[in-house]
């Protein structure tokens, strides 16, 4: 296995005091890897400076084996990087439909965005009977699935998601989570998976990395029981 | 009547000056007090290069090149850096902005007015014995509703429009999905400018003629009818535009030219205190 991503003592923060701290991490191609962590750990934080809309302060983050320092974030979806934020990353000004759009204007192949558009409206049924809504008069779940929705059209090979089953009822959260393990089976999409429903996550995962207070306190295939109890409080 | 026609063909400038004022708001929450200062500034361009070559619409056209230029010159080199951690810092930037170009504009050109001819006629048709409307006041309907048509085909129908609307709302998002934002924003200043500067080259024959500060009344009136339409709303600002427009041809019609400005100004303080999200505001315009 070849990692697709690669951090290298990562560190990073808001203001002087860094807010993660020397992360390693390898996430192999078409793995999916779960980011978890208590309320503050900096889960958020690492995929923004993943993703390099914050700046990393020390260490480095490879795509490829190729180093991201100096590639602006707008490049990033070019390389095949895509970054679902937290909460609001619908345009709420914008018709669903508009947002889906946006998902794909960076691409030539305009006839596979109008592809990948009807495949989302087809797996994301609720999508679809709203096309012409503004983003502010959807729920919260219907938020989060136009946020994925918008990122898988611009057919991703990275997928950094931060909680996306946050607002979703349990049974489309698990049709989600079956989603990402179909993806990743089929086009070998490889995903960072930032949750707090930790189950779901772990059930899909191949991986899990534990942060607490920005550190990777604990990786591996299976989480055991003391770290479970220790750092995500079940 | 031809009050009527006289205040809508006003209103029609108006309108095309608010909307520049619109676009930029809404791009970059700051309200671009230099945007009179800039279009008469590339309208002494563009008078100078029609009075050099002897053609009209040479001279209008570079007027309003001229206009992408500075727009996209101001947002590179200035406004770019300003901090918008307080709202005044816009504002003041602005300002700034203002004295620096009339200063700049009087020194060149000197401070008494100059002609700035119009390409038209604007003896107005009579029908009938009442005066209506004149070829010049044809030609700024027309100018005005081309602009207005094909800005909202570019944001409605285009994709750059579409990554320019993406830009302005939430500029994070946008970057994520590959949108250029800072170039967006330099575009939208760039078009911003150009509308202004077509506002001026169509207001400016209509008054007393060049001078540094020959659209300052013009700027009160068009900012009257942004915020008549809400700041947000290019239709809004429109509306507004030819509302005013209106308003201040009744006011100087049936009350005298010097009453005018007071009746704008009693507008947009009524406005502001009753209505402070525009006359065609719904109670909630938006949620986040
Ligand atoms: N914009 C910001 N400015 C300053 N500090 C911040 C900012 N965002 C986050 N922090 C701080 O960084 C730390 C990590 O925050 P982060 O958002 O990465 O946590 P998280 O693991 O995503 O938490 P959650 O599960 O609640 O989403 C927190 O202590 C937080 O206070
Ligand atoms: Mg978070």
């Amino acid at each position: 296995m070849t990692a697709l991503l690669r951090t290298e003592s990562l560190t990073a923060g808001y203001g002087a005091a860094p807010v993660l701290h020397e992360v390693d991490l390898d996430v192999n191609t078409g793995s999916i890897t779960a980011v978890l962590g208590a309320n503050g750990a900096g889960k958020t934080t690492l995929l923004r400076t993943l993703s390099g809309l914050l700046p990393a302060t020390h260490g480095r983050v490879l795509l490829d084996g190729k180093d991201l320092r100096g590639v602006r974030v707008e490049e990033m979806v070019r390389r095949g990087v895509a970054h679902v934020p937290e909460g609001r990353g619908v345009v709420t000004e914008l018709t669903v439909d508009e947002n889906l759009r946006l998902g794909g204007l960076w691409r030539k192949d305009r006839a596979d965005v109008r592809k990948a558009m009807t495949e989302v409206y087809e797996l994301f049924e609720p999508l679809a009977r709203r096309r012409k809504f503004p983003g502010h008069q959807l729920s919260g779940g219907e938020r989060q699935l136009l946020a994925l929705g918008r990122a898988l059209v611009g057919r991703p090979r990275l997928l950094l998601l931060d909680e996306p089953s946050l607002g979703l009822a349990p049974k489309i959260t698990a049709q989600i989570m079956t989603l990402l393990g179909t993806l990743r089976d089929r086009s070998g999409l490889t995903v960072l998976l930032v949750e707090q429903n930790v189950r779901g996550a772990l059930a899909i995962a191949d991986e899990a990395v534990v942060l607490a207070l920005g550190r990777v306190v604990t990786r591996g295939t299976d989480i055991d029981d003391e770290m479970r109890h220790a750092y995500l409080g079940f | 009547m031809f009050l009527t026609f006289d205040g809508l063909s006003r209103g029609a400038v108006y309108a095309a000056f608010a909307l520049a004022l619109v676009l930029i708001w809404r791009a970059t929450r700051i309200v671009n007090f230099a945007q009179g200062a800039m279009a008469v500034a590339t309208a002494y361009a563009g008078f100078e290069v029609s009075a050099a070559t002897g053609s009209y619409w040479l001279g209008f056209a570079v007027a309003i090149a001229a206009g992408l230029i500075l727009g996209a010159v101001t947002e590179r080199v200035v406004m770019r850096f300003v901090d918008h951690s307080s709202p005044l810092n816009g504002v003041v930037v602005a300002l700034g902005l203002v004295l620096v170009i009339q200063g700049g504009l009087g020194m060149i050109f000197g401070s008494e007015f100059r002609p700035a001819e119009a390409p038209f006629s604007r003896d107005a048709f009579t029908v009938g014995g009442v005066a209506l409307l004149s070829r010049f006041d044809l030609f700024v309907f027309a100018a005005v509703g081309i602009v207005v048509v094909l800005l909202a085909l570019l944001f409605t129908r285009t994709h750059t429009g579409l990554r320019m609307r993406a830009a302005a709302f939430a500029p994070d998002v946008s970057r994520l999905l590959g949108v250029n934002v800072s170039g967006m924003l330099t575009l939208g200043w760039a078009l911003a400018a150009a509308v202004g500067s077509l506002a001026g080259m169509l207001v400016l024959p209509t008054e007393l003629g060049l001078h540094p500060n020959a659209m300052d009344i013009v700027f009160v009136s068009s900012f009257t009818a942004a915020v008549v339409g809400g700041l947000d709303s290019a239709i809004g600002s429109v509306l507004g535009g030819l509302i005013v427009g209106l308003l201040l041809s009744y006011v100087s019609g049936y009350l005298g030219a010097t009453v005018a400005p007071i009746a704008v100004l009693i507008l947009l303080v009524v406005v502001l205190l009753g209505r402070p999200g525009g006359l065609f505001s719904r109670s909630a315009a938006r949620t986040v």
